[in-house]
């Protein structure tokens, strides 16, 4: 896009952008299936119902084409990503009201794909976890192997939610025991005592952390995504927890352990690199990225809630016009940047 | 006195037309914190309803004697002594509700409404005229905030009239959704009024343009000019 021609033309569509996009988030969801059970899938499947669903309504009501927008794949995109930010055992409705919120509000409401200033996933999560705190932050605990049926219960809400499904997740836990010890309880103890955690980050988790950085790095390998984003993202996120972790090791996780923890893989490289509510200019994206890093870490730990990337890349969405506006590139052939032939 | 048609655009300008919350979208900071249910949102437009007939009818009275240069800080002045009446007749008489409702009755003497009102009508208008603008804009700020209370109501606890007994001790709030709704707390918080407020204000503007549809498809009536500006 900044480059003199001549170009290479590709014909890439929307829908076959969001079906690559699906798929690279197949390695994340395969490492999650295997840690908690059929579950997610579960809540894939609720999800892409009610986004369709509720696409459907909102195009029938702008008189819009039905085929043409519900074949571009954005609101399944949306939809996959609200499933694998909420707890895997939350109760149907939960996922439901999510997804309504993001194609209905964060999408139609502000005119419809391409148009919306907020990433929807990352809205449906917000909306969730400040209206439902509790059933937001019930993750179900390590090991638990329930069979489909049960799961499937669980979330219907036909069977009693035990305690074994509320569980906090890994970050939460640490955040957690540290406050509570004030002092007395030490990192390095807490990863070699408490059986959430593995070998990084929270034990099975960081799999599943693997498994979208992996997805990401082939969407960046189809050039779907440029590296900008997620290399500021996390290099920003390794920079601040790096020094933290430095200065005193003992109240500060690695920051191998905070990349892997959370939604910090999935919000690098499959939330905040959303073209629509991201910066554009590469100057932009890099600040987008870095700034979205630095807002995760410092909410997820110096915050009230369990993680913070929903919130972070939400704010730096607020931004992210500016952001533009001040980056612009250098026209060529122009002495200022982004001024044009006004002068 | 007053004519029909006069009566008719005041009642319409303040109901409908220029309606204080959705048309003219002023004071929102009593709107957003007032409004977690009907009954506050009722009584605090109450409240205003009585000082902007008030203050209306005072300024229009003395409209002529009110120096042009002077003329802000006289009427924040009459506006404010009538708030302060009003704080005092809740404070003594409605006093639960006083307290929930607390900084926001006081603080009517800020609202860009009432000022807003004795600027631009009762300035210029006589006093029956004026005593109705301000009625009218009450009511029109009255029925805006009781649905957004209620709506608010409905979604974050599935109550309606939640704190009536405040008001008339012998009634208690209608349970609408069954004991375990779980709340949608969002509806609750600023964010949620904002969103909602958003949702009547276009609704607003639909039936606008639908009502500007249907009149070019009439032939024109003839059109009476009883403006209030």
């Amino acid at each position: 896009m900044f480059a003199p021609a001549p170009f290479l033309l590709k014909d890439t569509s929307v829908s076959q952008v969001m079906t690559q996009v699906c798929i690279a988030l197949v390695p994340g969801i395969a490492a999650y299936a295997w840690l908690v059970g059929p579950a997610i899938l579960v809540q894939l499947v609720i999800a892409t119902l009610a986004a369709l669903l509720a696409e459907t309504a909102m195009l029938r009501i702008q008189k819009k084409p039905l085929t043409i927008f519900l074949s571009d794949g954005s609101a399944v995109v949306t939809a996959w990503l609200i499933a694998l930010t909420f707890p895997p055992l939350a109760p149907w409705w939960l996922v439901v009201i999510g997804t309504l919120f993001a194609i209905v509000v964060a999408k139609h409401l502000y005119g419809g794909l391409g148009q919306n200033p907020f990433n929807p996933a990352m809205v449906a999560f917000a909306v969730c976890i400040v209206s439902f705190p509790a059933l937001m932050s019930q993750w179900p605990s390590v090991g638990l192997q329930l069979p489909l049926l049960d799961q499937i219960n669980v979330i219907l809400g036909l069977a009693p939610r035990v305690d074994a499904l509320s569980s906090a997740t890994p970050l939460d836990a640490m955040k957690t025991a540290l406050k509570l010890g004030e002092g007395t309880q030490d990192v390095p103890a807490l990863l070699a005592n408490q059986d959430i955690y593995g070998n990084f980050a929270g034990r099975g988790w960081e799999w599943v952390a693997i498994g979208y950085l992996l997805g990401g790095l082939w969407m960046w390998q189809r050039k779907l995504i440029t590296w900008h984003v997620p290399v500021s993202f996390i290099g920003a996120m390794t920079l601040l927890s790096g020094g933290l972790w430095l200065v005193n090791p003992a109240q500060y996780a690695s920051p191998l352990f905070h990349l892997l923890s959370g939604g910090a893989m999935l919000g690098a490289f499959f939330i905040a690199t959303d073209p629509v509510s991201g910066c554009t200019t590469p100057r932009g994206k890099l600040i987008f990225g870095a700034g979205a890093g630095l807002l995760a870490y410092i909410i997820r730990v110096f915050g009230g809630y369990p993680d913070g990337v929903a919130f972070a890349v939400l704010l730096m969405n607020l931004c992210a016009p500016v952001i533009d506006l001040l980056t612009q590139p250098r026209i060529f052939g122009m002495k200022n940047a982004g001024k044009g032939d006004k002068a | 006195m007053i004519t029909r048609e006069e009566f008719r655009s005041i009642a319409g300008n303040g109901i409908w037309k220029q309606n204080t919350s959705i048309a003219q979208i002023l004071g929102l900071c009593p709107l957003l914190a007032v409004t977690t249910n009907a009954v506050n949102g009722i009584m605090l437009s109450l409240a205003t309803i009585l000082v902007m007939a008030l203050s209306n009818v005072a300024v229009a009275s003395l409209r002529n004697l009110i120096p042009h240069e002077i003329r802000i800080p006289v009427f924040i002045l009459i506006v404010a002594a009538l708030v302060t009446v009003v704080d005092l007749l809740f404070n003594a008489n409605l006093h639960e509700l006083y307290l929930v409702l607390g900084i926001f009755i006081p603080l009517i003497v800020t609202n860009c409404i009432v000022l807003a009102r004795v600027e631009a009508f009762a300035a210029k208008n006589p006093p029956l005229q004026s005593t109705l603008d301000g009625v009218f804009m009450g009511v029109g700020m009255l029925w805006t905030l009781a649905l957004l209370g209620g709506m608010r109501e409905l979604l974050g606890s599935g109550t309606l009239f939640g704190g009536i007994d405040m008001v008339f001790p012998s009634l208690q709030p209608i349970q609408l959704l069954p004991e375990s709704y779980p709340g949608f707390l969002l509806a609750l918080l600023p964010p949620g009024a904002f969103i909602l407020l958003g949702c009547m204000i276009a609704w607003k503007n639909w039936m606008d343009a639908r009502a500007a549809e249907r009149a070019k498809l009439k032939p024109p009536a003839p059109v009476a000019a009883a403006g209030c500006h």
